[in-house]
């Protein structure tokens, strides 16, 4: 059967040539048939029950009713909904500040001959490889308004600080400065690949012609990195849109979160679809809030790619 | 390179990695430190060696059975994407059969989906199996990986092929290639997927957080973040639990510090 059992004389190798596409075709089939069968069954099949489920309701005991389209209509006239998009919205705008950190940050250690960027290195990755649950009760306590160590040291300058992630003026930048600063070094990591790919000619030519390291910046390194630039704007943006363990641990969930001033401010639309979904278990019009949330992240991601052409250079 | 020392560089570098690395000493700090010292006003820079902090988490949650559901979890999803995805990135990268280049297509479909929206369903076949607060809830799904596809077909596609060629005229079929030549030369990418499936198991908060509600099947994320509802305030105890648990990736990054660097720049060099 297998092609182990060939001999090598002429006319059978000419027989297993043609036999073997039909061979090879089983093998790559047996192939891709775990992952293949692990993804039907658990990633492409739940995305066609999310949309079924959307468009129905549940009732106490697990059973559920076709409602047509009533998720949707309670969707868009729901304030909760409402005031968690913008929430959402607002988190993935300021996050994207991120960006040009880390663009800043990566020249820097890309300085050709410069000691120590090892350390800084891991400096900067820390904070992404650590547990974002863990992330968020550190961070919790950092903004705690009477001990916390950020108005500790605020208080040495004379500045009585706020209760951060309770106020609602202060709670969303709170939580961004969070979330940049536990992404801005992975954003780091994948623009000082792109910037090690840039051919050093040009700098060279650039040098040769007078240009200093700042307008080598400007004129070379950053039209060379739109790219990678883009490509972390678009991951970051899905990213952001879907931020849950940062604030469910900040603000807990339930009654108890509630009690939160700022809660109303820092609800994201994931967290609600875990209340909606698993709390209440209101799961058909949690359903109805992912597949919108789905839309608004390709709405986004499709936007993003339109104003690629504005900005982004492709050599 | 005839340059001046680029003192004004490190300054700046030394000052943003000490903002990058402060938030951790003060954790490990006040998780050193009686609740009553935590909350001084002005608070002292010196930890004070409460080492019964971290006896406490032990005591407030079964800290031991989270921890090993976690390393069984993560242990569970890399062995199986790191088998069950090269299988598939091998047959795409190098098989032919009819059909191929829909279904990669479908395959890398899995990944435009905001993952919320597996949830649901999944819970469901966890529940109608009987397996909520099981290993198999926050195993089974994990298995499976369009991006682990992904990536290693990425690999696979760059390795040459004389060496496989040269296994075929021998007689070699299909298994015997992936396994004795193609994983042997791809190693470096599996590295990059165990490290990825790692973080990222051993971070991933909302699955586990809707499947394993029982405190003895919770994963430590999980059970951090109710140990967090329930003792809010004892800071120090919060600290000394946060830090256990995050402990043992940042031991292994450090150690595996150059694959999860690349690891996690394979993530961009698609873009």
């Amino acid at each position: 059967m297998t092609t182990t059992a060939e001999t090598r004389t002429a006319p059978a190798a000419h027989a297993a040539k043609r036999r073997r596409p039909r061979t090879e075709a089983l093998w790559g089939y047996a192939f891709i048939a775990p992952t293949g069968l692990g993804l039907a069954v658990f990633y492409l099949w739940p995305v066609l029950q999310t949309a079924y489920f959307s468009f129905t309701e549940w009732g106490a005991f697990g059973g559920h009713t076709w409602t047509g389209l009533d998720n949707y209509v309670r969707l868009l006239g729901d304030p909760e909904v409402g005031q968690a998009v913008l929430n959402t919205l607002l988190y993935t705008v300021l996050g994207l500040a991120g960006i040009p950190l880390a663009i800043v940050f990566a020249a820097l250690l890309n300085r050709p001959g410069l000691g120590g960027v090892s350390v800084y290195r891991t400096a900067f990755f820390l904070p992404v490889v650590t547990m974002p649950v863990a992330v968020a009760m550190l961070w919790r306590w950092l903004y705690n308004g009477d001990y916390g160590l950020v108005n500790q040291v605020l208080a040495v300058v004379g500045i009585d600080g706020p209760n951060w992630i309770a106020d609602p003026a202060t709670a969303m930048y709170a939580l961004v400065v969070v979330g940049v600063w536990s992404s801005v070094g992975y954003n780091l990591i994948i623009f000082l690949a792109g910037m090690q790919a840039i051919p050093r000619e040009l700098y060279e030519a650039a040098a040769i012609d007078g240009a200093g390291r700042v307008r080598q910046f400007f004129r070379i390194t950053l039209p060379m990195l739109s790219p990678t630039a883009f490509f972390i704007s678009i991951v970051s943006v899905i990213g952001s849109l879907q931020l849950f363990d940062l604030v469910f641990v900040m603000t807990g969930s339930g009654q108890s979160a509630r009690a939160n001033p700022a809660y109303s401010r820092l609800q994201t639309v994931v967290q609600l679809f875990y209340e909606r979904a698993f709390v209440t278990n209101d799961r058909g019009y949690a359903a109805a809030i992912v597949i919108a949330l789905l839309v608004l992240i390709a709405a986004l991601t499709i936007a993003q790619f339109r104003l690629q052409r504005k900005w982004v250079h492709y050599v | 390179m005839s340059e001046r020392r680029p003192i004004g560089v490190h300054a700046v570098l030394i000052a943003s990695s000490l903002a990058m690395v402060a938030p951790f000493v003060w954790q490990v700090i006040t998780s050193l430190k009686t609740l009553s010292s935590a909350t001084a006003v002005p608070p002292s820079l010196l930890p004070e060696g409460r080492w019964d902090n971290y006896a406490k988490v032990f005591e407030l949650l079964p800290f031991g059975d989270q921890f090993l559901n976690t390393v069984l979890m993560a242990a569970g999803r890399v062995a199986g994407q790191v088998l069950f995805c090269s299988m598939a990135a091998y047959a795409f990268a190098r098989l032919r059969f009819p059909g191929k280049n829909v279904l990669f297509v479908v395959f890398l479909s899995v990944l435009m989906v905001p993952p919320q929206l597996f949830v649901i369903p999944q819970y469901q076949i966890m529940s109608s199996l009987g397996w909520l607060n099981s290993l198999q809830a926050i195993i089974v799904p994990g298995l499976f990986s369009a991006f682990g596809v992904f990536l290693l077909r990425q690999f696979f596609l760059g390795l040459p092929r004389e060496i496989e060629e040269a296994a075929r005229l021998d007689g070699a079929g299909p298994v015997r290639i992936y396994w004795s030549i193609m994983l042997p030369l791809a190693r470096p990418g599996l590295v990059a997927l165990s490290v990825l499936v790692l973080l990222w198991a051993w971070n991933d908060l909302f699955w586990p957080l809707v499947v394993n509600t029982d405190p003895d099947k919770m994963t430590l994320s999980a059970g951090l973040a109710a140990l967090q509802g329930q003792y809010q305030t004892d800071y120090p105890v919060l600290m000394a639990g946060s830090l256990i648990a995050s402990l043992p990736v940042i031991a292994v990054f450090v150690f595996l510090q150059r694959q999860f660097i690349q690891g996690v720049a394979h993530t961009g060099s698609k873009g």
